[in-house]
């Protein structure tokens, strides 16, 4: 399932998208103490998967949240440098902003 | 050159500063300032005076199959969907739908998810004792005191809609009072892809309750008046429901009709939700659920964008979210039972 | 030589007259729907106050969303444009202006020369801007000029969880109902402004000195809000901080009719 956590607003979209068909395979979900604000967490999915997923207190202001990992404006060019992208070695994590 | 700055800005501190305001002051100004906003939000909790008109709300519903008889049923099931404007509750027997209802959530989570049961169930014998297996759902679902397990209502939509609209649905479009949802799922009704907007009121239910708070328009009116225009005006630049608010009331003064003005605020909707749509990819058929799905005006509209048909359920599109928990709820028990024997 | 600087905003038209003797003329005027006639009608205001005839103005520069509204042909800036001019004028030492107005919030990143090297703006969510306040001080029964004041007596910090302004509305009415005191719900308020502000600010990086202008900068709630989100000991305001986009105008059309 690929979870989209995150909104629209009138300044723009703020996304973070996790493939979390991924994270049933995945031992030690590295990205959860790769986040310095300690967004994301392991949930078990409405189908019994576990699931990494954004928690509900960071959804409605990730771009917010986020300003202090995204100092550089056009941060979007290399997402890599990103902690919690970097951290997944499959790649599931990815931001739309 | 370098130019004499102290010198040009002496006095800056001293100087007074004179006020004066454009003499022409507008009458549906103090509507969109004051009452308006102010009615909403007081009627939200219930304490509007009995003096406001709520424009903005769906009158309270239920049904009932009077020809199914629940005493000969193996298995029976709810799901009760609470959400942050109105809640349903729907009871299957054996896996088909029996009783719904759609009511108004009240300010407590707990009465308003027994007042929705007891709404559906009101012109049977059964009760909520009778009842093994409910799933919550909604906003408020971790506040359903008699469900035993609650599930997001991304699962609850995608599975309610599966059975609506039937496996050949992919798309679905939740527009509910306070979010909208875009989901894709598999034949089964599983979601293989969502996207939840509730931080941002443009796109939502409340977003059009703001407006027919404002032009004191039932909601009900709103899709079919906004269809009445011959040539589709431009929508309303400002995505923000409080500057969109603030551009309907100056196309008014402009001289607009009402009702191009509606089909100005339904298009940007229409646009708005469209958008949310396309990050997760469209792919027939395509089924909306929500309160806005009743909202004709925003449903053609997002329709002619995207250029595919919505599909059509005989069942009312608000109760997808309290169906889908119940289907739920009938697998789970019926889990339960193998798992006994 | 006498020009003119007008700054045409969401809510108000700002107009500033400048000589070498000086300025002459501060006038703000709250518009009709008719931006142009009002616009005009906020330059004849300013012309009579600094005892000006229209024939002696050099020449307009105008700024802000409403810009191409302003009278007599003037010349367009970019509002950073503006406001970096303005705030250099009066406190050199600034290096990142934030600005928050009745519809929109801005910052810039600006060299000790008042050049624009970046900005950040949120123009088109009412949470990030005066609109925000504005709402939520009608929504606590306040006046916007006590609602900054009452925050500064919070005791507590209450979370609020609605970003948008429409969805705090409501939160705010059951804050009321659950009969947290309005001092709380106000520092509530300030606070998640500050924190959006900060955020957008972040994006070009935070230098010092950081100068607040707009309305807001009237708001003591939201300056002491600002310098927690931010952590600064210091937030400079310059005087009359609503007028700076269009003083800035100003000085672009001085330079422009001297050269």
């Amino acid at each position: 399932m690929i979870a989209n956590y995150g909104y629209t607003d009138g300044s723009g979209e703020y996304y973070i998208s996790i493939n979390t068909s991924f994270c049933a395979e995945c031992q030690t979900h590295p990205c959860i103490s790769a986040c310095p604000q300690g967004v994301f967490e392991m949930i078990t999915d409405d189908y019994d998967e576990p699931a990494c997923s954004v928690k509900d207190s960071f959804r409605k202001k990730l771009n917010y949240t986020c300003s202090t990992c995204k100092p550089a404006r056009k941060s979007s060019e290399s997402p890599l440098f990103l902690p919690c992208v970097q951290a997944c070695v499959n790649r599931a994590i990815k931001h739309t902003w | 050159m370098i130019l004499d700055f102290p010198q040009l800005i002496s006095q800056w501190e001293t100087l007074p500063v004179h006020v004066f305001t454009a003499h022409e002051k507008g009458e549906i100004l103090t509507i969109g300032a004051g009452t308006a906003s102010g009615a909403v939000s007081g009627a939200i909790q219930g304490t509007a005076s009995g003096a406001v008109t709520e424009h903005w709300k769906w009158p309270e519903q239920s049904n009932v199959d009077l020809s199914m008889d629940w005493k000969k049923a193996a298995r029976i099931t709810a799901g009760i969907d609470v959400g942050s404007v109105s809640s349903q509750a729907v009871v299957l027997l054996d896996g088909k739908l029996y009783a719904w209802s759609s009511v108004r959530t009240g300010s407590s989570s707990p009465d308003s998810a027994l007042k929705a049961l007891n709404q559906a169930l009101k012109n049977t014998d059964l009760t909520l004792e009778k009842i093994p297996y409910v799933v919550g759902t909604g906003y408020g679902r971790v506040n359903v005191p008699f469900a035993k397990k609650t599930i997001t209502e991304i699962a609850c939509h995608a599975r309610g809609a599966n059975y609506m609209g039937g496996g050949t649905i992919r798309t679905i479009l939740d527009m509910g009072g306070q979010d909208c949802k875009a989901i894709h799922c598999d034949e089964k009704g599983k979601v293989t892809n969502f996207l939840m907007n509730d931080k941002c009121a443009a796109g939502t239910g409340r977003g059009m309750e703001v407006l027919a708070d404002l032009l004191r328009i039932p909601i009900q009116e709103i899709g079919p008046l906004s269809l009445k225009v011959e040539e589709e005006p431009p929508p309303v630049s400002s995505v923000c429901v409080v500057f969109a608010k603030t551009e309907a009331i100056g196309l008014l003064k402009s001289g607009w009709p009402v009702e191009k003005v509606l089909a100005s605020y339904c298009l940007a909707m229409a646009e708005r939700v469209t958008a949310l749509l396309n990050r997760i990819g469209v792919e027939k058929d395509f089924f909306i659920t929500g309160g806005i799905a009743k909202n004709i005006g925003v449903v053609k509209r997002i329709e002619r964008i995207l250029g595919i048909s919505a599909l059509n359920s005989a069942l009312d599109s608000q109760i997808a979210g309290a169906l889908g928990a119940a289907l739920f709820a009938n697998a789970l028990l019926e889990k339960e039972e193998r798992g006994k024997s | 030589m006498v020009v003119a600087g007008m700054d045409l905003g969401a809510k108000a038209i700002k107009v500033v007259i400048l000589s070498e003797k000086g300025v002459s003329a501060k006038v703000k005027l709250f518009p009709d729907l008719d931006m142009a006639q009002s616009a005009r009608k906020a330059l004849e205001e300013a012309l009579v106050q600094s005892g000006t005839e229209l024939h002696e103005l050099k020449r307009i520069v105008a700024t802000g969303t409403g810009r191409s509204a302003a009278p007599g042909k003037p010349a367009l800036v970019t509002e950073p444009l503006a406001d970096a001019k303005g705030i250099i004028a009066l406190l050199p030492l600034t290096r990142t202006v934030i600005d928050v107005g009745a519809e929109e919030g801005r910052g810039v990143k600006i060299t000790p020369q008042g050049e624009v090297v970046d900005f950040a703006v949120n123009e088109k969510c009412a949470a990030g801007s005066g609109a925000f306040m504005e709402s939520m001080a009608r929504s606590l029964e306040l006046k916007i000029e006590d609602f900054g004041e009452i925050s500064l007596k919070a005791t507590q910090a209450v979370p609020m969880n609605a970003q948008c302004t429409v969805f705090a509305e409501s939160e705010v009415v059951s804050l009321i109902h659950a009969n947290t005191p309005k001092s709380d719900i106000s520092r509530a308020v300030h606070d998640a402004t500050a924190s959006r502000i900060a955020a957008m600010t972040r994006r070009v990086g935070i230098e010092k000195e950081v100068a607040l202008i707009g309305g807001v900068a009237y708001n003591p709630g939201f300056v002491e809000a600002l310098k927690r989100t931010l952590s600064l000991e210091t937030l400079l305001i310059p005087d009359h901080p609503d007028f700076i986009g269009a003083l800035g105008a100003a000085l672009i059309a001085y330079e422009q009719a001297v050269n």
